[in-house]
């Protein structure tokens, strides 16, 4: 039997969610799916689009990948608008030619409304709905100092906030007589108008533009319609949207009034083989301009279209919870009281600038609908009890007063009935996460992977974690240890979330799945994952402020303030001209001089200017870093080997060195040590290293796990007489696996100590590859390998990094007065009273 | 009477390190500028001297936030410090100075204390 064609018209939010629905479902093996796409790139994430400013990129906004399109066999064509629908043939029109249809989805979304202002197409007006758009503002911001957004709604206030981040003087400008008219009153508004005017941006309300001319001092004036005017470098419109219905009106189907494509309940349009979902379609007169409805309509449609009966969508709730310019806004049910009989409850503290108002119903025991300013830790509950219509306590505005003076705790997860939606955007009920436990799930990471729970807006993440944490101990399951209070994961779910993900950018990493601004614990563990993960370059500006100051600059931090520095020297082996250099370099910069336990020379007492001048020596005489402050491998030892003693079996300095390189640079969640001893006799001490090497006769006997320093460990023998291509090639898959699985900061030898299964698994993981798993192993390892540079020959060579290294940056000649020096055994060390 | 304090410039926007500090030098000493970009207020200075080991360090810790509070962690020893009080959260017998900071164009002003000679002058 021949197959139908689908065709989704739109590549946004929705439609992407859409075919995710409908490519997983049963109808899919009977329809070829065809998706047109106007913008260049793959659906992103729209909600998150401002994060564009902050350092994410595409890929990290993206929500599926080109890949996933091809292993569904949908024929993706971006950068491809349609132009027309012909009803009749059925088939879509696009510049390269026509394409003919049996279902026809509309996920089109909306574009920005820009009111017909005298003047409003200067190249220094903008919309900003795309990453072309922001891409334009950025473009322009650069040589500009002030920047308007007409519009003071949740989009406007949140363009705002992209202004300022781009260095800009910020203003908005409003035409209603309050911020954020639709979900706010006028106190709220006023609240959040001088909270915002506090941070920096100035806010002009009952301000209608007449025209747009040249400015004198500014590029633009903008002329008001009271007399007053504007001086501004760009113009950033955010006066609502407009929903995407041109192809729909061309085509003859039913649009709205105001516009929008008029849908069923099954998101059917007046043509039974058309459909529109998302911004673009209008539900009972309304249009959904936040994602969670729209996502409800792609599920709702994707059943209709496998013939489920039952399929429908009635509607939305449309409550918002933000953080705009810092401030805390949120916005539930029927927040203007507009519902017959409904008395209000209103808490109000202009000094801090909180805000909160209850809508209740006239017998006073339900929760219609709330408003909050200045702290949304109140929305969760009220959220609850508006959308459940669960019965309000007695003293009911407990529920918005601080709780110092008798507020109510928060709602318990317990109190929450089954039907309670805790996920709105993927349609999550805690029945849902309850029967996701009971199958099997036991922690937030699984549940979250089997439900989707919290993985479309995050709103609804501490919530979810509240439940999955609750019914996990009422079934006796010890719930696992998070990282630290910004995310709710161990180091190895981060580690799953990043891989999995693609996350390239610690924001978007907490952005996604954390919250607050991270700290000294979730910090440096994220950089290291993701350095494992892809490798970059660790003063990355990304990556800068993730690391623990000695891995921001590459150097241990000494008592005193002063680093010292440690190159690399593989296997212990060094040439007498490379000896010459070190004692050249610590001499002429006054370096105290020692030969370190692990074979091989560290130099202290360098300040942080001085590092990048030292390193460009050091790496002239070809010198790389030690990695001696990084959590990533140290040295590996060697003894003298088969070359030189009577007894050495094997060459045990050329496999010292040889591993060596090819482990350097290599992230891991806590340091590495390797040692290669040529014989028996073991002069190395390779059995006290998370990595043993120990020479037979007939090859290479392989430890693992062992460790000295605060609680030593004897290494396990884990394999007998490798040859060098198999004991590579288990190392490789020990210290990936390692890798991949240890918690931050854990050795080796603790990581064994609690593995399940212990060595045996290992060994079973390793050697026979019980998991599958091996080859994937060695590849990311071959990635990573392939990948090394020397991070101080990359900062040594660029001028934006070595500015990091001033040690005053107003002051380049100031010495640092408490770094005080004395004379001992003939090297100078610190004087420093103990604090 | 009030001491005596003035806004000097201490070094531009450029200057800055998104999530993290930089160190500058005033004529009360090294001052740590914080700057966190996607918190409001983004700009913090706070004495660059670790009070534990008495080294001019803190502008080299990791920023980040404890229940809310913008903290710094000294590089040395790990001890937070509160980015607005300077209340080091480990020990509430330590506290490090905070010094008023303020983005005029692109220049970073703190408000620093004058000596009386310098007053005078
Ligand atoms: C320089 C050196 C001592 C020396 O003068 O010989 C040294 C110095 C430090 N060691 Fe070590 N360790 C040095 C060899 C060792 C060894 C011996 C070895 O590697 O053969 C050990 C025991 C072996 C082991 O790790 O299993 C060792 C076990 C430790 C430990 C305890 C680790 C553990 O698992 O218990 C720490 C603390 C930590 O890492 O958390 C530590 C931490 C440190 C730190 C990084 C402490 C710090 O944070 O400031 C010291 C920094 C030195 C610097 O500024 O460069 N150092 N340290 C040695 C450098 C070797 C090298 O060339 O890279
Ligand atoms: C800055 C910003 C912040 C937001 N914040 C939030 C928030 O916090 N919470 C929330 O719920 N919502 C938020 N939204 C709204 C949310 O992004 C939208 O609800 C969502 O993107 C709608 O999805 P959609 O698929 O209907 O439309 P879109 O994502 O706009 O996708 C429609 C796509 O169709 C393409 N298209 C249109 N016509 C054609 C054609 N003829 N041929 C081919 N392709 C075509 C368009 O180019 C577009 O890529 C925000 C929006 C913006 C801009
Ligand atoms: S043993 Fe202690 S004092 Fe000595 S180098 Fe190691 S960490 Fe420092
Ligand atoms: S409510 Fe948006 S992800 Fe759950």
């Amino acid at each position: 039997m021949s197959k139908k064609t689908l065709i989704v018209i739109g590549n946004g939010m929705v439609g992407h969610h859409f075919l995710e629905q409908f490519a997983a479902s049963e109808a899919a093996s009977s329809f070829d799916i065809i998706v047109f796409g106007e913008e260049k790139q793959l659906a992103y994430d729209r909600v998150h689009l401002s994060e564009y400013f902050t350092g994410s990129t595409h890929a990290d906004l993206a929500m599926g990948t080109a890949d996933w399109y091809a292993e569904q066999g949908i024929n993706l064509r971006l950068n491809e608008q349609v132009t027309g629908i012909d009803r009749e043939n059925r088939t879509v029109t696009t510049p390269k030619g026509d394409y003919h249809y049996d279902e026809l989805v509309l996920a089109t979304g909306s574009y920005p409304f820009v009111p017909p202002i005298e003047g409003k197409e200067h190249p220094a007006c903008f919309v900003y709905r795309t990453l072309e758009d922001l891409d334009a503002i950025r473009a322009s911001a650069q040589d500009g100092k002030t920047g308007v957004v007409v519009g003071g709604g949740l989009l406007g206030l949140e363009a705002a906030n992209a202004l300022k981040s781009l260095g800009l003087n910020a203003h908005v400008v409003e035409f209603a007589p309050r911020l954020m008219p639709v979900q706010l009153d006028d106190d709220g508004g006023a609240v959040l108008r001088s909270k915002i005017e506090e941070l920096g941006v100035q806010v002009h309300t009952e301000k209608a533009t007449t025209a747009i001319v040249e400015g004198d001092e500014a590029r633009l004036r903008m002329n008001f319609s009271d007399d007053s005017h504007l001086e501004t470098d760009l113009i950033v419109f955010s006066a609502g949207i407009r929903p995407q219905d041109t192809l729909a009106r061309q085509s003859g189907l039913d649009v709205g009034e105001r516009g929008g494509i008029v849908i069923d309940n099954q998101c059917t349009t007046s043509d039974p083989h058309i459909h529109a979902i998302g911004e673009c379609a209008l539900w009972n007169q309304r249009i959904f301009g936040l994602v969670a409805p729209g996502y409800t309509m792609a599920r709702t449609l994707s059943a209709a279209l496998n013939g489920d009966s039952d399929a429908a969508f009635t509607g939305a709730d449309m409550s918002t919870k933000l953080k705009l310019l810092g401030v805390d806004v949120g916005s539930i049910g029927d927040a203007h009281g507009q519902t017959p009989g409904a008395r209000n409850i209103r808490y109000n503290d202009e000094q801090a600038g909180h805000y909160r108002r209850m809508v209740v119903s006239s017998d006073g025991k339900k929760l219609l609908g709330a408003i909050l300013v200045g702290d949304n830790s109140y929305y969760d509950t009220l959220l609850q009890y508006a959308l459940n219509g669960i019965d309000l306590p007695e003293n009911a505005e407990s529920l918005i007063l601080p709780e110092s003076q008798g507020g109510a705790p928060a709602l318990g997860p317990d109190a929450l009935p089954e039907t309670a939606s805790i996920c709105s955007c993927h349609n999550v009920t805690k029945g849902d996460i309850c029967c996701a436990i009971d199958a099997g799930c036991s922690d937030l990471g699984s549940v979250k992977g089997e439900t989707k729970a919290s993985t479309g807006c995050g709103g609804c993440a501490a919530l979810l974690k509240n439940v999955v944490d609750n019914e996990l101990e009422k079934r006796g399951v010890e719930v696992s240890k998070d990282i630290c209070e910004h995310f709710p994961y161990s180091r190895q779910e981060l580690f799953h979330l990043v891989k999995v993900n693609g996350i390239r950018s610690f924001r978007s990493l907490i952005r996604q799945h954390g919250k607050g601004y991270g700290c000294d614990i979730c910090k440096p563990a994220v950089g290291s994952i993701l350095a494992t993960c892809w490798n970059d370059h660790i003063l990355a500006s990304d990556h800068v402020p993730l690391q623990d100051t000695n891995d921001t600059f590459m150097a241990n931090m000494q008592k005193n303030g002063t680093y010292s520095i440690v190159p690399r020297v593989p296997g212990g082996e060094i040439t007498p001209d490379k000896l010459i250099v070190l004692g050249q370099v610590a001499k002429e910069y006054d370096l105290y001089t020692k030969i370190t336990g692990g074979q091989r020379i560290d130099l202290f007492g360098a300040t942080l200017t001085e590092l990048p001048e030292i390193w460009e020596k050091l790496i002239a005489a070809g010198f790389e870093t030690g990695h001696a402050y990084g959590k990533s491998l140290r040295t590996v030892k060697s003894c003298v080997g088969s070359t030189w003693c009577r007894y050495g079996v094997q060459d045990s300095v050329g496999m010292a060195i040889h591993l060596e390189n090819r482990y350097k640079g290599l992230r891991a969640p806590h340091k590495i040590k390797l040692a290669v001893s040529g014989c028996t006799r073991e002069c190395a001490e390779a059995q006290s290293k998370d990595i043993g090497v120990i020479a037979t006769d007939k090859g290479w006997n392989l430890y693992v796990c062992g460790n000295g320093g605060m609680r030593p460990r004897h290494a396990d023998l884990f394999a007998t007489d490798l040859n060098d291509e198999e004991l590579i090639r288990a190392i490789d898959r020990v210290l990936m696996f390692y890798v991949r699985t240890a918690d931050r900061l854990q050795r080796t030898s603790v990581w064994m100590e609690n593995l399940e299964g212990g060595l045996d698994y290992l060994k079973q993981v390793v050697l026979e590859d019980s998991l599958g798993i091996g080859e994937e192993l060695e590849q990311h390892m071959e990635d990573i390998v392939g990948t090394y540079q020397c991070e101080w020959k990359t900062a040594v060579e660029d001028p934006e990094k070595r500015k990091r290294f001033r040690e005053f940056v107003n002051a380049p000649e100031k010495k640092d007065p408490v770094q005080e020096w004395t004379t001992e055994r003939d090297q100078r060390r610190p004087v420093l009273e103990s604090a | 009477m009030k001491a005596r304090t003035r806004w000097d410039a201490v070094c531009s926007v450029a200057d800055l390190v998104p999530d993290s500090g930089i160190a500058v030098w005033t004529e009360d000493g090294p001052v740590a500028v914080f700057y966190l970009p996607d918190r409001l207020p983004a700009l913090f200075a706070i004495s660059h001297t670790d009070p534990f080991s008495g080294s001019n360090v803190l502008a080299r810790g990791i920023t980040g936030d404890l229940k809310g509070e913008p903290v710094v962690a000294s590089p040395l020893y790990k001890q937070h410090f509160s980015l607005r009080s300077g209340q080091c959260l480990e020990d509430e017998t330590v506290q490090v100075k905070v010094y008023p900071v303020l983005l005029d164009d692109d220049q970073i002003r703190l408000e620093i204390p004058v000596a009386q000679a310098a007053v005078a002058a």
